[in-house]
């Protein structure tokens, strides 16, 4: 029963970190666009990170 | 573009077809901001990855261009660029690729709405990692129930509440804004129950963990948030998609007009910067944007969106233009008028208002089970709490049924149930070319039970189109060396049956008469009887033109305004549909009764002008109709409004499409049928969603009360309707 003390924090943590990458996500503008962000993958050019956010 | 050969038009995969080209002068629509400049285009048929290279990749090799990207999701495109490359020269190069461009006003309302949406998808992000975190304690204290040891209960309990607490007060603040502004003019809306629970749970279970308590609904509050903020969320995100969609249609007419200073200098300027008092140049085939009176030029305008009328009218100095007809043979100069008074389009800016107003107080099938469903909670909630107190139970156990009662009978599914289908009927139209302006729309459609139609433009093609008999091919050809040169509708009706051909060499154009030139010494004429010089025959078909080559016998052809393809299919399967059908037209008595008997449309108006069409939906509406408008004019603008419910087609004028419910794009009438078929089906599973969402409050409600809905039990109950009700919604229909 001990290791609950380091796992639920630990599963809470990971969990955290998934909601802060999706809201940074979503601050950065990276679902203004998913029909365009599947299709740019599969063009040669270099695919260079959004200029604006906002 | 390193493409070898000639460059392939439109989308490469065959996605979408060749667009139509840019539309107007774009220099108007560049936004300077210290060195560099700015457009907004909005591209049309770009639908695959090889679009998106071919426009980028051309547009980024324009010299001085920083940056171009294309949104593959609304079409849109932003280009930046510093130096002085011409705007009107990035326009052409999308167009020279095969796509549709046209100017677009980057729309204020629009960031709002975004940021909006944008915080719905936090705050359910937010509530939506504290559910799943939640359960997985809660799921711990269930299964250890009898078996887990007080203290550890309490500590899962004071865990769940301390990702719970920040989490529900963080992605509730939508539902507790609402409900405090509703609740401070006296009022109850659905979120005054819904912050009322998740205040009440949340401060039941705090008193229960810190009193080391069996039960705390820290899993449900934040559940229940998740599934509300879905329901939000997908209505916010509807909303703006169907504004982005009435925007850019809007976008497609917003061309600018040319403008002459004082100086003689001539500038591309947007309708919104036109001055009443501005000279305004209009070439021939361009549209008039604002009311003008006509100072110098004789030529003719097509009014067809004005007013309803096919044929074509002459304008000559002193002549006023409205707003929205189309200059044809010659160059005109006009003077912009202001908003005088007894401006055409400040009569039709009234009547719309009045419209709004009136459809504004619909309401909406969700409004009606939000006016039932608020007092019946709360009293049933109350009622709990007094029984339970009555019948000897403790203050704290009696308010824990209650708030139980308050979170199970929380409307989750009737939150859900008009939403999602909502999105899903929409997004199902939306495919098929058809942009649905709101989703309360859908219901007004579905309700419609009489059609009244607009003849120009809207049944019919709005163009004329020749009536070909058997042994006058040779003689088409030989006009269509005159009609090549103008752009007279009649004229391109000749040219359209003549196919490709020569343009015979100085073509003079007479507005009002007809066309001369000469043809290897022999004078051609092609125009009215009295311009050849022929005798009017009385009675025939109206639109007719005649050929006269020197001294022969004059020859006369006859046009007729189409009806559009699938007009007499559309007219049969609204019949079948129970719907009374009306045409109401502005144009001539004899050109109405011809349709209308071609559709076995026995009633029909002729001459109506905005007013009498409006007077006469008035007059249906009181008969108890409930009127499905169908037409694209401005004369129509003001009873589109005024209908029930109202459509417009892609080729309408903007104040016709932003007055009606959605507007419908393609040549033909077959996406109507599709529509209404739709909008019943739609209707009908909302209907389906309700019941299903009154009958789980059936089941559940006593549950609740009678004291067994344990945190357990609610969360299963809750995320059962909702599921049930999301499926329903997704179920494929027709």
């Amino acid at each position: 029963m001990e290791m609950l003390t380091f796992l639920i924090p630990v599963a809470i943590l990971l969990g955290l970190t998934g909601l802060g990458a999706f809201i940074w996500a979503v601050r950065t503008g990276q679902f203004d666009d998913p029909q365009g962000d599947a299709a740019r993958i599969l063009t040669d050019d270099e695919d260079r990170p959004l200029p604006d956010r906002h | 573009m390193t493409l070898a050969g000639p460059i392939e038009q439109g989308c490469p995969s065959g996605l979408a077809p060749v667009g139509l080209g840019v539309s107007g002068a774009v220099g108007a629509f560049v936004v300077r901001k210290g060195g560099e400049k700015s457009l907004s285009l909005s591209v049309r048929g770009a639908k695959c990855a090889g679009c998106l290279s071919k426009i980028e990749g051309a547009v980024n090799a324009l010299p001085g261009v920083r940056q171009a990207r294309l949104n593959l999701s609304n079409g849109r495109m932003e280009v930046k660029w510093t130096g002085d490359l011409d705007a009107n020269r990035i326009a052409r190069t999308v167009t020279d690729l095969g796509y549709g461009a046209a100017p677009f006003d980057p729309d204020t309302g629009d960031a709002a709405a975004k940021a909006e949406e944008r915080s719905l998808l936090i705050a359910m992000a937010v509530a939506a990692f504290a559910a799943a975190n939640v359960m997985l304690l809660s799921v711990s204290v269930w299964s250890g129930h009898g078996e887990m040891g007080e203290t550890t209960r309490r500590i899962m309990h004071a865990i769940s509440g301390a990702i719970a607490l920040p989490a529900a007060l963080f992605s509730g603040r939508v539902f507790f804004r609402s409900a405090w502004s509703v609740l401070k003019k006296g009022h109850a809306n659905m979120d005054v129950p819904i912050s009322l629970a998740v205040i009440l749970a949340l401060s039941v279970s705090v008193h229960e963990t810190i009193r080391g308590g069996e039960h705390a609904y820290f899993d449900a509050t934040v559940m229940l948030l998740f599934f509300l903020l879905i329901g939000r969320f997908l209505d916010a995100r509807l909303r703006r998609r169907t504004h982005a969609a009435a925007h850019e249609l809007a976008a497609l007419q917003a061309r600018s007009a040319t403008r002459i200073g004082v100086d003689g200098t001539t500038q591309s300027v947007r309708a919104s910067d036109i001055a009443p008092g501005d000279t305004i140049l209009v070439a021939p085939g361009e549209r008039v944007l604002v009311d003008l009176e006509v100072i110098e030029g004789v030529s003719e305008a097509d009014e067809s969106m004005v007013s309803g009328e096919s044929l074509p009218q002459a304008v000559a100095p002193g002549v006023r233009l409205y707003a929205g007809a189309v200059n044809l043979s010659q160059p005109l100069r006009g003077r912009a008028l202001g908003s005088a008074e007894n401006s055409l389009l400040s009569d039709i800016a009234r009547m719309l208002e009045a419209g709004e107003q009136r459809r504004s107080a619909y309401r909406r099938i969700a409004d009606k089970a939000v006016s039932l469903y608020v007092p019946l909670v709360h009293t049933t909630a109350a009622l709990t709490f007094i029984g339970w107190v009555l019948a000897g139970a403790g203050v704290r156990e009696a308010l824990m049924i209650a708030v139980s009662t308050l979170i199970i009978t929380c409307p989750c599914a009737l939150a859900l149930a008009a939403p999602v289908v909502q999105v899903v009927t929409s997004e199902r139209l939306f495919r098929r070319g058809v942009f649905l302006k709101s989703g309360d729309a859908l219901e007004r459609l579905a309700e419609c039970d009489h059609v009244v139609f607009d003849k120009t433009g809207t049944l019919t093609l709005g163009e004329p189109q020749l009536v070909r008999t058997d042994d006058d091919d040779d003689a088409i050809a030989r006009a269509a060396r005159l009609a090549r040169a103008s752009r007279h509708p009649l004229s391109r009706a000749v040219v359209a049956a003549a196919g490709a051909g020569q343009v015979a060499a100085g073509v003079r154009e007479h507005p009002g008469l007809g066309l001369e030139a000469d043809i290897d010494g022999v004078v051609c004429r092609l125009g009215s009887a009295e311009w050849v010089g022929a005798e009017e025959v009385r009675g025939e078909s109206r639109l007719r033109l005649w050929y006269v080559e020197g001294d022969s016998e004059p020859r006369r052809f006859a046009f007729e305004d189409a009806l559009r393809p699938g007009a007499g299919k559309l007219a049969e399967a609204l019949k079948k549909r129970g719907a009374g059908l009306e045409i109401l037209s502005g144009d001539s008595e004899g050109a109405v009764a011809d349709i209308a008997w071609q559709l076995g449309i026995s009633d029909w108006r002729a001459g109506a002008s905005p007013a009498s069409k409006v007077a006469r939906l008035e007059e249906l509406r009181e008969e108890g109709c409930k009127v499905l408008m169908i037409g694209d004019g401005l004369n129509d603008a003001a009873s589109l409004s005024l209908a029930h419910a109202s459509l417009a087609p892609g080729g309408a004028m903007d104040v016709s499409q932003s007055a009606s419910d959605a507007v419908y794009t393609g040549a033909g009438l077959d996406a109507i049928e599709g529509i209404i078929d739709a909008a019943r089906g739609a209707k009908v599973r909302m209907l389906q969603n309700f019941a299903l969402a009154a009958g789980y409050n059936v089941i559940a409600v006593p549950i609740a009360v009678a004291g067994f809905a344990t945190p357990l039990v609610a969360a299963i109950a809750m995320s059962a309707s909702s599921l049930i009700v999301t499926l329903n919604a997704l179920r494929p229909g027709r």
